[in-house]
């Protein structure tokens, strides 16, 4: 098994300090933070860099047309080919699973991949209500969207009311861990999340991802590259899974996209037992529900089971499943960079640099990301050890 | 690297103006062609990549929908590039390479009609610096233009005379735009839209849609009579700012056009995606390609010019001519951004 074609590995790591309004740099600047950052803990210059993919979430958000064009220079790209991906809010991971084909299929040795959102730029609400003739009228974000599944969820699985406010207590509190995450409140909370203003029932106001300004980056290399650092992030296996936003029948709540994709990366990468396998889960959860959907989505826990872990402890940092240690896309969403940061956050664990969050002993973690109308999906298994062919 | 080729392309007519269908609807045609000409169905092909853009539909997250006309169920494994359905291809074809599939189905759509487009186009540039000042495509490529005037390199007389020829050749392609062309000598009495360009000059406006199937080695020979092999695939890009740039001439399209090894033998024709009568000699000049070679059989984006389309279209007439048997050795070229910015050069080859 393993990954198709020849190995690759996560071998610089870099993202910006995330905040409401990066008021002090333009979205080249944005971008470029990140990426140095990268370059430098790979221990690479621009020049060693052979090819460069961009990956974001829609371009109304900052109100430019396929930005990657005006980033060219920015990011060291001229001269060279450069990629620009989009696929919804799983953005983040795709472009890092395109950047890694590249290495894969022994066209490139060193792929910088980088993904953000400015949202401060415009107003991301606005973008994500879209407008009639095109869709019934839901003015009402993506919040508006996913409450009604978060509601089937809880009547299917008999969940208590509380189970949410348990996933953005404990991801607010991993966030104050991570010194580049956007929300660090202290103070919070089971009384100050549950206190805060019902959104969109059942979503609170601190049960809810904010929108941020921010950027990552990945260099991706292949095994020569990875052979002259310590620590590389093995990538083990890499999937996508699409689905329609429509159709009668469709199960909104446990995704067919989000089984296949998990299975597949999980074959790749030679995993039978998730729960017992993997050591360590960034998965995309831009509300607090869908932790437990997708603990069971993917496999950790059965049908109707998610929310027994999320409530036994299971997902804290000091569980045997640690869930977000980062602080996740709850503390943390440039959008078109939320994947990415996922699949960062995943490789960082087990390269052992996540620092004051870094889970002991982490050696494989799984990177998770979903867009669309929870139809779109990207994940990646990374691990300390190159993988076995 | 493995023998990829392309062995089955479908287009929709080229239009001014698609009013009573949308883009699903655009596409849903286009899909079924490539299937039936496989005899493949969704959950056959082992990836699908599309491109698009989402500000030409006025849509955020417009490709989610648009992914309805493939079928999408049960789940494919499928991604989206916001370029040109080319740059899809490559995405498809690298994937190809990974050894993990042996086939994509990969599409292309772009309705350039219900906006204003120069001035959407005008979105691309610097945010901060440019945008501002809505400066629109025709204007750019205008001052593109007035440099190659300036250098000497080509006339006025010369741009009418490649507009005239690229719409005549589209006379023999029935899904082109503009078909046929009145004399240069005529056409040098078109007012200037933007001086130096002429109305000849410049390319339509087009709504349209394509789609193009790839498959490898084994896959590819029992899916096609005569397949036509990508021998070399490349792509590269210059800076934005117009000011950094020598205007009149295309490094990235030369360096593309070498890693794809254009040189390495004869060309018999090439589809250029040059939309601008000017850009046609810049695109040839930069990949060495002589007047023995025959440019744009189809009529080329001049007589046909859908946003994020014409760069697969490209690649898929010259495909067809291949596989035709119309030539052994082509040359395919899809470009983005303002003034030749951004090229990918395909190199495709009968045997």
């Amino acid at each position: 098994m393993g990954a198709a074609g020849a190995p690759a590995a996560v071998v610089g790591i870099g993202q910006t300090k995330h905040m409401a309004t990066r008021g002090d740099v333009s979205i080249a600047g944005l971008v470029r933070e990140a990426a140095q950052r990268a370059l430098e803990d790979a221990g690479m210059s621009w020049n060693d860099i052979d090819a460069v993919v961009v990956g974001k979430a829609p371009d109304f958000f900052e109100g430019v047309m396929m930005p990657e064009l005006y980033l060219a220079d920015s990011l060291g790209a001229v001269g060279k080919p450069l990629l620009r991906v989009h696929t919804a809010g799983s953005v983040g991971g795709s472009t890092a699973i395109v950047a890694s084909s590249l290495v894969q299929a022994g066209i490139h040795e060193r792929v910088l991949t980088v993904a953000f959102e400015k949202q401060s730029e415009s107003e991301a609400m606005w973008a994500l209500s879209l407008p009639i003739p095109f869709q019934p009228p839901l003015v009402a974000g993506a919040g508006g969207y996913f409450a009604p599944h978060i509601r089937a969820y809880m009547r299917r699985s008999n969940a208590p009311d509380h189970i949410g406010i348990l996933v953005a207590v404990k991801d607010r509190l991993n966030a104050l861990k991570n010194p580049y995450a956007h929300v660090h409140e202290p103070d919070t909370t089971f009384d100050s999340v549950k206190d805060s203003m019902m959104l969109w029932d059942p979503i609170r106001y601190n049960e809810t991802c904010p929108s941020s300004d921010g950027a990552c980056a990945l260099v991706i290399g292949g095994e020569d590259t990875a052979a002259g650092i310590d620590n590389p992030a093995w990538i083990h296996g890499t999937a996508m899974r699409s689905e329609p936003t429509m159709f009668a029948g469709r199960d909104q709540v446990l995704p067919q996209a989000g089984r296949d994709c998990a299975a597949d990366v999980y074959a790749q990468a030679g995993i039978t037992d998730p729960r017992g396998q993997i050591d360590v889960v960034e998965m995309y959860v831009p509300f607090s529900w869908y932790e437990p959907m997708w603990l069971e989505n993917l496999g950790f826990a059965g049908e109707g089971e998610g929310w027994k872990l999320t409530d036994e402890g299971v997902t804290e940092m000091t569980g045997d499943l640690p869930v977000n240690p980062s602080g996740g896309v709850l503390s943390t969403n440039p959008i078109g960079a939320s994947g990415m940061l996922r699949f960062a956050e995943a490789a960082m664990q087990v390269r052992g640099t996540a620092g004051e969050h870094q889970i002991d002993g982490a050696r494989t973690a799984l990177g998770h990301a979903y867009g669309g109308g929870a139809q779109f999906y990207s994940m990646w298994v990374v691990g300390a050890e190159p993988p076995q062919h | 690297m493995r023998d990829v080729a392309i062995v089955a392309f479908a287009q929709s007519d080229q239009e001014r103006r698609v009013q009573d269908r949308n883009e699903v609807e655009l596409l849903t045609p286009v899909i079924a062609d490539v299937k039936e000409q496989t005899g493949m169905e969704t959950a056959d092909f082992g990836f699908t990549c599309s491109g698009s853009t989402d500000y030409l539909a006025g849509q955020a997250f417009s490709f989610v929908l648009t992914l309805d006309s493939v079928g999408p169920w049960p789940p494919i494994s499928e991604s989206h590039v916001e370029m040109d359905g080319a740059w899809a291809m490559y995405e498809a074809w690298v994937k190809i390479q990974t050894g993990a599939i042996d086939t994509a189905l990969v599409y292309a759509y772009g309705k350039s009609s219900p906006g204003d487009l120069r001035a959407v186009m005008s979105r691309q540039l610097d945010p901060y610096y440019l945008q501002p000042l809505w400066p629109d495509s025709v204007a750019l490529a205008a001052l593109q233009a007035r440099a190659v005037l300036d250098s000497g390199a080509e006339t006025e007389r010369d741009w009418a005379e490649v507009a005239a020829r690229n719409r005549r050749n589209a006379e023999s392609n029935d899904h082109a735009q503009l078909r046929g062309s009145p004399d240069p000598d005529d056409l040098l009495d078109d007012d200037y839209v933007v001086a130096p360009l002429r109305r000849h000059a410049c390319p339509p406006i087009t709504d349209g849609a394509a789609a193009i199937v790839i498959a490898a080695e084994d896959k590819a020979r029992e899916l096609s009579d005569r397949p036509a092999w990508i021998r070399g695939l490349d792509h590269r890009i210059d800076a934005q700012s117009l000011g950094v740039r020598d205007l009149t001439v295309s490094s990235s399209a030369a360096t593309a056009a070498g890693k794809a090894r254009v040189g390495d033998r004869a060309v018999d024709f090439a589809e250029l995606h040059a939309p601008f009568a000017h850009q046609e000699g810049i695109v040839r000049r930069a990949m060495g390609l002589g007047d023995d070679v025959s440019i744009n059989p189809s009529g080329g984006a001049m007589a046909a010019n859908a946003m994020m389309t014409a760069g697969l279209i490209r690649v898929g007439e010259a495909a067809t001519r291949i596989t035709n048997g119309d030539g052994d050795r082509a040359v395919a070229h899809a470009t983005s951004g303002a003034c030749l910015q951004q090229n990918l050069v395909c190199v495709l080859e009968g045997a």
